[in-house]
């Protein structure tokens, strides 16, 4: 039960912990801690959301049932996506610094991203830990795999993870459910990769293949998962690890509060509890922990601890070093799609398969022998999808092309009419994308700072964003695009439009675009280099301790929902046994 | 069963926000302060969020093409898709409200719509001396001809093929959205199954196998 006699101005109740944010770092934080008997408050910016309850389902709707047929005009990803927010947010700005660009997504409910995310679960390999040992670029960090490991293992079986054990060395084994099958384009692009030496692997993705427990179903294949599921079948924190933390009637979960600040007792410089805005009353609250968690995003972890500010900590709590908002980095992504000939006029049948791609591949690539240090991955799109705003647009650029028609004849591109009715159906399912995401070297001089002039309409300060990036990412765009191409022509595709060059970055999404950010609280044994400690405890307060990515040194080749959710179960537990010992 | 009262719980505890909650009604008046009486409950469709409907609302009320723009388009775009022995036409999955929806809904295309009608209905009246409505099928055709390619079409017409691309892709766009058009391209998915891979026959017709 969300217990709303909470809301009073001047809590008296005083929590074991409180947390702020319910996505993947909070989730896994309130699940551990309530599981262990800890009196939790968790803080919610958004509203309340259960992928199961009528009111906010949207699986298995149709197109039509949206009268935008599901563009994204009023929601980011679209009517039917499961992440309320968005890129900008009424009321709630950020801004950006000498002419540098950040994109900053932020979802306003319980379970935060995690409800729309795109489940690919890849746990960090060993080099993703210790990057600077192997380039001299960017820092170690002060843990490595062997210290993630058993919480990699914890949540794979605990969450649910499809995939296959293939002995890679930095990409390595866990529990995995069965995969599903490859669709034809997927085996089309295996076949392919095969000929070029690229490795094509099933992916790894938090979807049930198989039930796990009597509280989740398992997957009925509707591609989907970015709605949320109504069966449980796909992670998200939400229902996964929020509602099994209500059930054990430890946990107060608080939607529609804003975290302003982190307050602290004067004299001990401890954590006290969290000053909130309620977002439909605007009314000022707080809240009191023995504990305190942020599990904001890296974005607004960053924006919470710098202002939070004292006497004490008179640039931000936790920040004596300085380094709070700095080094944060996103995925590099770039990406192409081709239309596949072989595949015009194709036999339909039902291929939606699970809500993403069934095979991907993993960093191949040996980057002392290229001009670039890090690498990614390779995600794949295509196939007979559910058609949405946006089908068929742009059929001019197609079907004037020689071959194209089922005569063989050429026609004149463009046109009308029966003839035109067949090109739609002749290409349906003939599309293929490529998306790469990759690994960027972090940087001090990418930061978010709190803008001097901006506030929010709830009065709080706003994050500021200077990010660039360097020739090391824009190269790395440039051997996807090479790739892609690659793959393309063995397919025996014609890649769609013009191949990005250096005008664009080859291609290289905006920071921010991908939403990965990572860093912005990074850890590390040496108190002036870094926030918190390899536990994710603050230097400079013990009490205090952050449960989302901002820890991240580095964020590999791998995208971090996974890795924030084992750091978060490893510095739950730390917390359990710290508590155990009277060490906290 | 366990599920079953799972679903009970977080029935009652979504429910119990609405009902229970002092800061709903807080909230409500806050919303209220803003001067303007609040017009009768609006009714939030599954799915979506209370500020996605009240905008969606508005839209809907919101009336921007006219009797004449709507007739011009449903004409348009049943030459674009027709019906055909297959499935219908454009109009008949419901194309013209669609693009009548969109256009409110992505104001940057209300200008290139109405003056691309606009722009059709002036050079109907130049050819014709009447509107786009009002000639013959064939008489229509002989403009469409000069705007639906854009590779040889003529440069004078450069913005009437411009206007009828998108009212190409807008066309196509909203019909195969539809159940309609989903029928016509046989779209299976959509439904619970299990994915069992690729069907044999298509797997050998490729030349692929489950087994390389």
């Amino acid at each position: 039960m969300i217990n709303n006699s909470i809301y009073i101005q001047s809590q008296q109740e005083v929590f074991d912990v409180v947390i702020v944010g319910s996505g993947a770092g909070g989730g896994m934080a309130a699940h551990t801690l309530t599981k262990a008997g800890a009196k939790v408050c968790l803080l919610e910016a958004g509203q309340p959301f259960d992928p199961a309850d009528p009111k906010y389902i949207t699986q298995l709707k149709w197109p039509y049932e949206s009268p935008r047929r599901g563009t994204g005009t009023t929601r980011a990803f679209g009517d039917f996506d499961a992440a309320y927010g968005g890129w900008e947010i009424d009321g709630e700005p950020y801004t950006r610094k000498n002419g540098t660009k950040f994109d900053w997504f932020r979802a306003r409910m319980v379970g935060g991203r995690t409800n729309h995310w795109g489940r690919i679960s890849l746990r960090f390999g060993p080099d993703d830990f210790k990057r600077k040992s192997i380039d001299g670029l960017g820092d170690d960090w002060p843990i490595g795999y062997d210290d993630m490991k058993p919480f990699y293992d914890k949540i794979d079986k605990m969450l649910g993870v499809f995939g296959t054990n293939e002995g890679l060395r930095n990409d390595p084994d866990g529990f995995f459910l069965p995969p599903p099958k490859p669709r034809l384009h997927e085996l089309m692009i295996k076949k392919a990769n095969k000929a070029l030496g690229i490795p094509t692997y099933p992916s790894r993705l938090s979807i049930l293949t198989k039930s796990i427990n009597n509280e989740r179903g398992a997957c009925f294949y509707c591609a989907q998962c970015s709605r949320g599921c109504s069966a449980y079948a796909d992670f998200s924190s939400s229902s996964v690890l929020v509602k099994p933390a209500m059930a054990t009637g430890n946990l107060t979960l608080l939607p529609f509060a804003m975290a302003r600040e982190v307050m602290t007792d004067a004299a001990t410089g401890l954590a006290t509890g969290v000053s909130y805005v309620h977002t439909g009353t605007l009314q000022e609250y707080s809240v009191r922990g023995k504990i305190v968690m942020l599990a904001a995003s890296a974005g607004e972890t960053a924006r919470l601890l710098l202002n939070s500010k004292s006497s004490r900590f008179p640039d931000g709590i936790a920040n004596s070093s300085g380094v709070v908002g700095k080094y944060i980095n996103d995925s590099t992504g770039a990406s192409r799609s081709a239309i596949i000939p072989k595949l015009f006029d194709r036999k339909v049948y039902n291929e939606d398969g699970v809500g993403g791609l069934h095979v991907y591949t993993p960093w191949w690539g040996d980057n002392k022998k290229l001009d670039f240090p890090r690498g990614y991955h390779i995600e794949y799109g295509g196939g007979m999808g559910m058609p949405s705003y946006g089908f068929g647009w742009g059929i001019e650029g197609l079907n004037g092309k020689e071959n194209y028609t089922r005569d063989g004849l050429r026609k004149a591109a463009g046109g009308y009419g029966a003839t035109l009715k067949e090109d739609y159906r002749r290409y349906y399912g003939s599309y293929v994308g490529f998306s790469g995401r990759g690994e960027p070297v972090p940087r001090e001089d990418n930061y978010c700072e709190i803008d001097p002039n901006v506030v929010d309409k709830y009065g709080i300060p706003v994050v500021r964003f200077n990010y660039k990036w360097s020739d090391y990412e824009i190269k790395q765009a440039k051997h996807m695009q090479d790739t892609f191409e690659q793959i393309i022509q063995e397919m025996g595709g014609d890649a769609l439009g013009k191949k990005p060059g250096a005008d664009t970055n080859y291609g290289l999404a905006d920071p921010g675009r991908i939403i990965h950010e990572v860093g912005t609280a990074r850890m590390g044994n040496n108190s002036s280099t870094s926030v918190v400690n390899s536990n994710c405890q603050a230097h400079d307060v013990k009490n205090l301790f952050l449960a989302d990515s901002s820890p991240f040194v580095s964020q590999g080749d791998k995208n971090a929902t996974w890795t924030i959710l084992a750091l978060s179960l490893r510095t739950s537990e730390y917390i359990i046994d710290q508590r155990k010992k009277a060490n906290l | 069963m366990k599920r079953r009262d799972y679903l009970k719980n977080i029935g009652l505890s979504s429910l119990g926000l609405a009902v229970l909650n002092p800061d709903a009604r807080a909230m409500e008046q806050l919303e209220n302060t803003n001067g303007v009486p609040k017009a009768a409950a609006l009714k939030i469709p599954g799915g979506r969020t209370k500020d996605e409907a009240e905008r969606d609302a508005k839209l809907m009320a919101e009336v921007f093409l006219n009797k004449h723009e709507l007739d011009t388009i449903t004409i348009l775009s049943d030459i674009i898709i027709p019906a055909d022995k297959k499935s219908g036409s454009a109009s008949q999955s419901g194309v013209t409200g669609f693009i009548e929806f969109i256009v409110k809904d992505k104001p940057e295309l209300k200008t290139p719509v109405r003056g691309g009608l606009r722009w059709l209905d002036s050079e109907s009246n130049r050819r014709f001396s009447k509107l786009f409505t009002q000639i013959t099928p064939a008489q229509r055709i002989n403009i469409v001809d000069d705007i639906a390619y854009p590779e040889k079409a003529k440069k004078q017409f450069s913005q009437g093929v411009n206007f009828f691309t998108l009212m190409r892709n807008l066309t196509a766009t909203g019909f195969y959205t539809s159940r309609i058009g989903i029928d016509d391209l046989g779209y299976k998915g959509n439904t619970p199954n299990e994915w069992k891979g690729v069907p044999a026959d298509v797997l050998k017709q490729y030349g692929l196998s489950y087994d390389d």
